[in-house]
């Protein structure tokens, strides 16, 4: 097993880099990252429009917030992969393929993190923000975000635990993660197949359950210091 | 050629293709759900028991199981599994249809300590007082938990079960990737032998939101039908 790590570390963390495209571990971290990061905006706009009063901004919201929790993320993945090269015309990396498939999942769950956050706060804190003078807009802002998106943020580290799970899928169309970096290890040394997809297991776990003990003390220190105005 | 070609998909070779992914993929779902509901009840009585050694046990089984995806336990179930079964098993397996026995396996485990969360929240949200009462009453220890607490627990937890339900069924596209011939695999087979990708896809796309959505909605009837009473 030693030996195994030894050979191949370099290759399990950034797969061909600096030769080819980066891949291993390091794309896995920087595809899940990235996608979060580019899905808050979207998620921050889709969540506040789930609420909204106005019945023709929050049922379509609604309804897509649904259609790609009904769907598994694979399918999507497949679609994307398969018809936008023929729809744009541009031949779309494997890389872009699953940042695009991320960016659309994690707005979604986002945006159901961010209404949850909006409708647990108390009713009094935006009408208190609108009769001190502040607009619908100035009070979400200054106001309503802020604590909802402190309140969310063990939430929103839990979904990047799922975000670096579901990156694993950009095996299936070729893309060099980690898992599938793992896989071509394995087809290399052929005879350690427990001990190359042990490791990746154990990589998979440091990262993931790292993230989810850090979101748990998140969420026991906001416990601690609750919002004193209701 | 038309753009969509909807003859392909109501009979046919292409037909039956998919006919037969969405057919695994049910029974998939149907058998991983047997094994992973009474696994999953076991790990959440574990976890939630007064004895230290088999709380730790609980845990460790689901934060090691849980927090690697789906596809590494499906390569491993599929590629590595089999070099620690002695020679005679291995062959039983091989012979068996190995992708959908490990693909049970890898779903049975991923989703089984995903529902022994949802089942001890379950149980969390009964007081204790309920099951003192019922030690005080004269049940032993485990009739208390099979008469009293888990009834109560199960309510509670039926509509996270069934949300988990969906993601079972939802996760059964993953074992495309060890070659398990549900539909996913199926519809890309579609695709690469006529190319009618739209058709295959359209098709894997409605069943997937129609089951989905079935089980979501008898989640939202059961919530309806059984709100959670409080036991005060």
């Amino acid at each position: 097993m030693l030996e195994l790590i030894d050979t191949y570390w370099l290759y399990f963390l950034v797969g061909q880099y600096p030769e080819g495209p980066l891949g291993g571990l390091a794309l896995t971290i920087l595809l899940s990252g990235a996608a979060l990061v580019l899905a808050m905006p979207l998620g921050l706009m889709l969540g506040i429009a789930r609420v909204s009063t106005h019945r023709a901004i929050g049922l379509p919201v609604g309804a897509l917030v649904q259609l790609v929790r009904a769907v598994p993320l694979l399918l999507v993945l497949f679609w994307v992969y398969f018809f936008l090269p023929a729809v744009t015309g541009i031949k779309t990396s494997q890389t872009a393929t699953m940042l695009i498939v991320l960016v659309v999942f994690d707005s979604v769950y986002l945006a159901e993190i961010v209404a949850a956050g909006i409708r647990a706060l108390p009713k009094g804190q935006l009408e208190s923000a609108r009769s001190l003078g502040l607009g619908y807009g100035q009070a979400l802002r200054h106001v309503v975000l802020p604590q909802t998106l402190r309140h969310g943020l063990p939430s929103i580290v839990n979904q990047l635990v799922s975000t670096i799970k579901a990156t694993s899928l950009g095996y299936i169309i070729g893309l060099s993660e980690v898992s599938f970096v793992a896989s071509q290890i394995n087809t290399l040394v052929f005879t350690q197949a427990v001990e190359v997809y042990l490791i990746l297991a154990l990589t998979y776990f440091v990262l993931c359950f790292g993230l989810s003990r850090l979101a748990f003390l998140l969420e026991r220190r906001l416990q601690r210091r609750p919002v004193a105005a209701t | 050629m038309a753009l969509f070609d909807p003859t392909i998909l109501q009979s046919g070779q292409y037909h039956d293709w998919l006919l037969q992914g969405l057919t695994l993929s049910v029974q998939l779902t149907v058998i991983s759900f047997a094994f992973a509901l009474p696994f999953g009840a076991l790990v959440a009585v574990m976890r939630t028991s007064t004895s230290k050694p088999l709380r730790a046990a609980g845990a460790t089984l689901v934060e090691s199981i849980r927090n690697v995806p789906l596809l590494a336990h499906l390569l491993f179930w599929y590629f590595a599994f089999p070099e620690l079964l002695p020679e005679s098993m291995r062959e039983i397996l091989y012979e068996n249809n190995p992708e959908v026995i490990c693909a049970v396996i890898a779903l049975t485990l991923y989703s089984g300590v995903h529902m022994a969360e949802d089942i001890r929240s379950g149980i969390r949200a009964v007081p204790a007082t309920q099951l003192e009462a019922a030690r005080s009453l004269g049940l032993g220890r485990v009739a208390a938990v099979r008469l009293v607490l888990l009834p109560q627990a199960l309510r509670a937890s039926v509509p996270p079960l069934l949300s988990q339900t969906v993601n079972l069924w939802k996760d059964t596209s993953v074992a495309t990737v060890i070659g398990a011939a549900e539909m996913m695999y199926q519809a890309a087979r579609v695709e690469t032998a006529s190319f009618r990708s739209l058709e295959a896809f359209t098709f894997a796309t409605l069943a997937y939101l129609t089951v989905s959505l079935l089980i979501s909605g008898a989640a939202h009837l059961y919530q309806r039908r059984y709100p959670v009473r409080t036991a005060g």
